[in-house]
């Protein structure tokens, strides 16, 4: 009969002495939010899942739109993502070498570990902004219509993608852009594309060789090509010209394509960020000697855990956003 | 905690003589399935395309297998949920697993619903 308040609680269950789960507080506040975080992006790409299911039959075709390699010209679907995602694998591994090294103390060992996964999430994060550029400048240009539907131009015999430079007549047109130093102060408006709707047009009556290309999937899983008739009856429901991509349109297609890829690319960049910061802290507190005078590399291993965190979005990003 | 960790991967088909050496292993196995997701990726066979489960194509039920699978080696492995108690890896695991799983569920049923009103209903969208 123990009636009196004890104060010494470490090996008693009643009163929170114990330790059920086994890990220090630190670790299980990183774990705690890597969930919360988890289920965050979780929640992004189930909306993905939910935009692209419902415009299943007309989603662009992310192997042809991810088609760069920097220095290189020419077609090559999907290998510089892979290249980033191998990148970004392999600063997992330097980063839980670092771990390995901390848990047996070598402090020489965790420093060149730690600079090698600050370098990996550097490249990665310098991609992602090359692949952002690549995919804002886009590459062959495309027109919308009347009901926001994009068409692209394919050239007849090859079966290749036309750009809009390729066909595009040249009319004697007088539209300007409109700047605010021109009129009234808050008449302005953003860059002009290239070519009107109507130096398309003219180009692709003029052009024999020039088909559309709509957003309609066939069975193959290819866009639609129209024949010739049909593509001269399409473009009179031409309303815009579409180069690259913004928010709130892009030439590869569906609006909501580039807004997830803008919005989940860029908050797993965003991440990957915060990730290289927070690594280059630990990194500097492992050179001046924190944790050898703590006497144990923790640090080292919740930082690991947060960036082991970011490897595993990518991992989900890459095959719904590329892959599948 | 510096010196248990379990280091055999594949249920115990594969035993490394040291933690060192299983990461190396890990990195090893995670670059061949994305070497295949890739490959399969560029390549598309078509038998892989044009037969579908659960409306889905075998190659994208495929793509989302290997990603599983890598997720749980960074988890195991990298992230070390293999030496942590079980009582806290099961906390860390099966909670999103419960709600992902039934958010993906009511999202995509509600986005096939939707696809079949655009496709059948009189909505004019393609013009």
């Amino acid at each position: 009969m123990d009636s009196t308040v004890t104060t010494g609680t470490e090996g008693s269950v009643w009163g929170g002495g114990n330790r059920p789960l086994g890990a220090s507080y630190g670790k299980m506040m990183m774990w705690f939010f890597i969930v919360s975080d988890a289920l965050t992006f979780s929640g992004f790409l189930a909306s993905y899942g939910f935009s692209r299911f419902k415009f299943i039959e007309t989603w662009p075709i992310a192997d042809e739109v991810f088609t760069h390699v920097p220095f290189f010209h020419g077609n090559f679907p999907m290998y510089y993502v892979a290249f980033m995602t191998f990148i970004l694998i392999m600063s997992s591994v330097t980063m839980v070498l670092a771990v390995d090294a901390g848990h047996r103390m070598m402090k020489n060992r965790v420093i060149i570990y730690m600079f090698l996964t600050i370098i990996g999430g550097a490249i990665f994060v310098g991609s992602q902004a090359w692949e952002w550029a690549t995919f804002i400048r886009g590459d062959y240009g495309a027109v919308e219509t009347r009901g926001g539907r994009i068409l692209q131009f394919v050239k007849a015999d090859t079966g290749e993608r036309a750009a809009l430079a390729d066909f595009a007549a040249t009319l004697p047109e007088t539209r300007e852009r409109q700047e605010s130093r021109n009129g009234i102060w808050f008449e302005s408006e953003g860059s002009l594309p290239t070519y009107s709707v109507e130096e398309v047009a003219e180009g692709l009556r003029a052009n024999p060789n020039i088909l559309i290309r709509t957003e309609q999937l066939n069975e193959d899983g290819h866009k639609t090509v129209l024949n010739r008739e049909q593509t001269l009856e399409k473009i009179k429901d031409a309303r815009l010209v579409v180069e690259g991509a913004n928010l709130i349109r892009n030439e590869y297609g569906s609006r909501l394509f580039a807004d997830f890829f803008f919005f989940i690319t860029g908050f797993h960049g965003f991440h990957v960020f915060s990730g290289v910061v927070i690594n280059i802290i630990i990194f500097f507190n492992v050179i001046l000697g924190t944790y050898e005078r703590r006497g144990h590399y923790e640090m080292v291993e919740k930082v690991g855990l947060y960036w082991h965190f970011v490897d595993l979005v990518w991992v989900f990003v890459f095959t719904f956003f590329y892959l599948v | 905690m510096a010196h248990d960790h379990k280091l055999e991967i594949f249920r115990g088909l594969l035993k490394f003589k040291s933690n060192t050496q299983k990461i190396w292993g890990v990195l090893v196995f995670l670059s061949i399935v994305t070497a295949i997701e890739v490959a399969l990726g560029i390549t598309k066979p078509a038998i892989l395309t044009h037969n579908t489960f659960i409306g889905m194509k075998i190659l994208n039920w495929i793509f989302i297998i290997l990603t599983l699978v890598k997720a749980y080696y960074i988890a195991w492995d990298f992230m070390h949920l293999r030496d942590e108690k079980a009582s806290l890896r099961r906390a860390i695991v099966w909670t999103p697993i419960f709600l992902v799983s039934y958010l993906v569920f009511i999202l995509l049923f509600e986005a096939d619903y939707i696809y079949n009103v655009w496709k059948d209903a009189y909505i004019s969208w393609n013009f």
